[in-house]
């Protein structure tokens, strides 16, 4: 995979062609390279340190979209001990912007649903940029509901832009079967475990995203409209994506604030996309925890529990004029 | 179900300013000139041409509901500025201003009463305020009236011209108002309580992909627009034109995405009848 940066990556970028080029270079003396390169990397973590303890909003938008961040099945490939992927909504096709299937993670049979994002342009366009159809909403339920039918956690990952805005999306009932899967996931009788992994956007992401839990990882956004679909309606121009980028409250900690989000899953220094060994490390001990936490619960609890959380949401006054 | 497009009318610049907004009203079907006071007694719909105007939720209430039987619930909700969103326009300027438009606190009216006889509760959103968008309020109150028609044991009746979905102005608290009230539909499920949806003009985004679609029985009314992405956003995506006829109420009709297209003016009755036949 070739490694990008991002515009505000650029000094992280020089230094690490830096390292590349001397660890390269023959000519020098090995005891003066060592010494250089251990220099260098601590200059890589303190620019690193400075670069990402002060990401604006927008900056994070950007770090959740990185082309080189782990996907969904980055994830379980490498923390799932084995996975099984099942194809199909059993009435009209197979959509390839969601997986979905069941596997093994630490000895627990698991169901898994998640949005497929492509890294290449190609594979980008097979998997329709991680934006599902009916088709794929309904083949994440008829996943849900197995599961359900041997109480198997579900987990789900959440990494897209939005559901599909195209005229067969429509045709198949966009709307509907979003609704559906929010109806039928708020009375599933098995715990289920959201994740956003990157994009979390608007009722695309939340299609399968209504759980128990929901975590986000330290760099992924999470908004009811794209900073760029905001700001083109509020302020009507492009220019104004930082703003609407900050106007949104879209990050993890502004969301775990406002009690929407229930954990923040950390990022290795640099973000996701840096480091996938280590944001494998932490993923995998957070759904560890979780779905040992859930697995104590009793489903009819569980339930109650689901309806009360998301019940709850909401900020308003309660005004003199009662009835 | 044929509707004949009737020729527009060009009017000179000159009659469009002497034209007193009042007492006359320009059809955005066929373009002629109504009288406003015949258009509001034939329900608001156009008698030329039968394009249904847009209603406001008084409007509605009192087209469905028996006279005299409608008490409203929870007017005491209001709404906040959780995000302290500052835009060109800040959140709590653009609900000054639609309250002073619209005279009313938020985008939706729940309550109790009766339709043909038969008691109900009652949700209906108004696109007039911030295009009857789904803020905490809009969210709160209609997860109340589900479970006050648990409660009690009341159908349930939602009009949803909810036109944007999801409000900016709160971020990720409104789109979380989906799941919230999609999980109380889900109560109503359990509970066995008939829920009947109307979708009207126009009903997108969060509110379709929520409460709207979650009806046992879905009824629109004609020509209404109702769908998940908006027209403009898949016309930039798909960069061409969208068919005419497009995410109309007929359109989901033929692909059999709700039970029935019902004209404004035998709305009552339909809902009436569906109540005697559900009701045992
Ligand atoms: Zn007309």
């Amino acid at each position: 995979m070739e490694k990008k940066y991002l515009p505000f990556e650029k000094p992280i970028e020089e230094i690490e062609r830096k390292i590349e080029e001397i660890e390269k270079n023959k000519k020098i003396d090995p005891i003066v390279k060592n010494t250089e390169i251990v220099k260098l990397k601590q200059l890589l973590i303190e620019k690193k340190k400075e670069i990402y303890s002060n990401l604006t909003p927008w900056q994070i938008v950007q770090i959740a979209r990185h082309p080189n961040r782990p996907h969904t099945l980055d994830y379980l490939d490498n923390i799932f001990d084995e996975y099984i992927e099942l194809h199909g909504d059993r009435a009209f096709k197979d959509d390839p912007a969601i997986v979905s299937g069941f596997g093994k993670f630490l000895g627990m049979t698991v169901a898994f649903v998640g949005h497929q994002k492509g890294r290449e342009t190609k594979e980008n366009i097979d998997r329709k940029f991680g934006m599902a159809h009916p088709e794929g909403y309904r083949k994440a339920l008829r996943i849900m509901k197995l599961a359900e039918k041997f109480t198997f956690p579900v987990v789900t990952f959440i990494d897209t832009p939005g559901a599909h805005p195209d005229i067969e999306a429509e045709e198949r009932g966009q709307a509907l079967s979003i609704a559906i899967n929010l109806l039928e996931m708020s009375l599933l009788r098995t715990p289920i475990l959201c994740i956003i992994i990157g994009e979390g956007g608007s009722g695309g992401a939340l299609g399968i995203g209504l759980g128990d839990r929901v975590l986000m990882q330290e760099f992924s956004i999470y908004s009811v409209i794209s900073p760029e679909g905001c700001a083109s309606i509020l302020w009507k121009s492009q220019n104004a994506v930082e703003e609407a980028a900050k106007a949104l409250k879209l990050t993890s900690r502004d969301l775990l604030e406002l009690g929407i989000i229930d954990e923040i899953i950390p990022e290795p220094l640099g973000g996701a996309h840096s480091d996938w060994e280590k944001t494998f490390e932490y993923m995998k001990s957070a759904i560890e925890k979780n779905l040992k936490e859930l697995k104590m619960i009793k489903i009819d609890e569980l339930i109650e529990l689901r309806y009360k959380k998301y019940r709850k949401i909401g900020v308003f006054k309660e005004g003199e004029e009662s009835e | 179900m044929i509707f004949k497009r009737k020729k527009y009318i060009e009017l000179t610049p000159k009659e469009k300013v002497d034209i007193k907004k009042e007492i006359w009203i320009k059809c955005d079907g066929c373009g002629k000139l109504l009288y406003t006071k015949k258009l509001e007694e034939n329900l608001k719909v156009c008698p030329e041409c039968s394009y249904h105007f847009r209603m406001t939720a008084e409007e509605r209430i009192k087209s469905l509901i028996d006279e005299g039987t409608f008490v409203e619930k929870w007017r005491n909700l209001e709404t906040c500025d959780p995000l302290n969103f500052v835009g060109v326009k800040s959140y709590k300027e653009k609900l000054q201003e639609d309250m002073k438009k619209t005279g009313m606190k938020e985008a939706i009216v729940v309550g109790t009463g009766k339709i043909g006889g038969f008691p109900v509760s009652l949700s209906v959103l108004d696109a007039h305020f911030i295009m009857g968008s789904m803020g905490s309020v809009v969210g709160e109150k209609f997860s109340r009236i589900c479970e006050f028609s648990i409660e009690v044991g009341l159908p349930l009746i939602s009009i949803s011209g909810g036109g944007g979905g999801a409000r900016m102005y709160e971020g990720v608290i409104s789109l979380m108002q989906m799941a919230k009230t999609a999980s109380s539909v889900g109560k109503l499920k359990k509970a066995g309580i008939l829920y009947i949806s109307i979708l009207t003009d126009p009903t997108m985004g969060g509110v379709a992909a929520s409460f709207a679609f979650l009806g046992d029985i879905i009824i629109a009314e004609p020509k209404a627009l109702i769908g998940f992405a908006g027209p403009r956003v898949i016309e930039q995506t798909i960069r061409q034109k969208l068919p005419h006829g497009f995410q109309s109420a007929e359109f989901l009709y033929e692909r059999g995405l709700i039970d029935m297209v019902v004209d404004r003016r035998d709305l009552k009755e339909i809902i009436t009848k569906i109540l005697r036949i559900f009701h045992t």
